[in-house]
């Protein structure tokens, strides 16, 4: 696995657009973007209302990512070429979710849909409509995928890597500054885990730094590349991005993805918690 | 739920007793900029959070008493200003040269 297998230039999506075995999808959890205009013959994925189970607090089951992928017209054999906003957390939220239910050709577009504007690439308003598919989703992959009680016996033996800001790391914070500052949960971090948040693996415009950059920033955080890791921040979005990094871009094995992260962390009664830089 | 809300628009519903709310709008040549990409940053330069910009160009954080940083990315240019925030309503303008 390399940069290049996970990972196109806008340059390339550009020059791509339309190619026939390939997929551009573009994830928000706010698709107005993508109603404004996105990706020429881009269909769209809505973080929630696709991918989020409507009733309990999960991920839609294996049958309705196979209704879903068929009905926007994805086959087995496409390669999905992911986009988003917020510099590409949902879209690496998504290539993960792709990941866990077997889909491996997918890449993520460097910088997204910022570097896209930014750069003032074209964008459609046309409506994309792609003909039904029957797609063959496997069972969830679970080594990418860490759950509650996993988290917990982490604390002191594997890296836990909390990307959220440093503000939210401490405690100041609750949420992103971008969001109402409410929630039930008590703030702070998983005790023993580094804080390396997201963006410092990004550029200003939402590319992802050099492989170089990369690795010399985990490791200057003191992240220890023999062990197992567990990435969080406060939904799972985020931790995607980061998750993305360290298993597709810096090549570790055995990385997982805390989609329960602060939100539930938070909330669960009798964990411990630390506070503080 | 990470997506920001709509930016701009009516402070109703946000409590600013409680709430630090950094707001304000981006311009460039006398217009409001649409679609504007600004970040917070934090007293120490890191990113705290990034919005859109709306069709009047406006931005809102929910931080935190402190230093703060603001930086709009947009096709146009470049602008950054530092800000000194307090509960409550914190209102300022970026403009773009």
């Amino acid at each position: 696995m390399s940069r290049t297998d996970v990972l196109v230039s806008a340059d390339w999506a550009q020059e791509h657009l339309g190619d026939a075995g390939l997929v551009f999808v573009e994830v928000d959890e706010d698709t107005s973007a993508y109603d404004k205009g996105h990706l020429e013959g881009a269909v769209k994925l809505d973080w929630k209302k696709d991918l989020q189970d409507p009733l309990r607090r999960d991920f839609v089951d294996k049958e309705q990512f196979e209704a879903l992928l068929s009905s926007k017209g994805i086959s087995n054999d496409d390669t999905v070429v992911l986009y988003g906003g917020n510099n590409n957390w949902f879209a690496a939220y998504a290539y993960w979710y792709f990941k866990l239910y077997g889909h491996d050709a997918v890449k993520l577009v460097d910088g997204g849909r910022k570097k896209w504007e930014l750069d003032s690439r074209p964008l459609s308003d046309a409506e994309v409509s792609r003909p039904a598919t029957t797609y063959t989703a496997q069972e969830p992959d679970t080594s990418i995928r860490a759950f509650r009680d996993e988290v917990v016996a982490a604390i002191d033996t594997k890296n836990l890597v909390d990307v959220r800001s440093p503000d939210e790391f401490a405690g100041k914070l609750v949420a992103p500054a971008h969001l109402p500052q409410e929630g039930a949960q008590r703030p702070g971090h998983i005790p023993s885990a580094v804080n390396v948040p997201w963006s410092k693996a990004a550029n200003e415009d939402g590319t992802f730094k050099s492989d170089e950059e990369l690795a010399a920033l985990y490791a200057d955080a003191g992240f220890d590349g023999a062990k197992e890791t567990i990435a969080y921040c406060r939904i799972g979005e985020r931790s995607s991005h980061t998750w993305f990094v360290l298993k597709e871009l810096l090549g570790h094995e055995n990385v997982k993805n805390y989609d329960g992260s602060w939100t539930e962390y938070g909330s669960l009664v009798g964990v411990p918690i630390a506070k503080g830089a | 739920m990470c997506g920001a809300p709509k930016q701009g628009g009516a402070l109703a519903g946000i409590d600013l007793t409680t709430q630090t709310v950094i707001q304000g709008s981006v311009w460039h040549d006398g217009t409001p900029v649409a679609g504007a990409y600004v970040r917070l940053l934090d007293a120490t330069d890191e990113f705290t959070a990034e919005v859109v910009t709306s069709p009047e160009g406006e931005f809102r954080f929910f931080a935190a008493p402190g230093e703060w940083k603001l930086r709009s990315l947009a096709p146009v240019g470049r602008a950054e200003r530092v800000l000194s925030a307090e509960v409550g309503l914190n209102e300022t303008t970026l403009a773009i040269a």
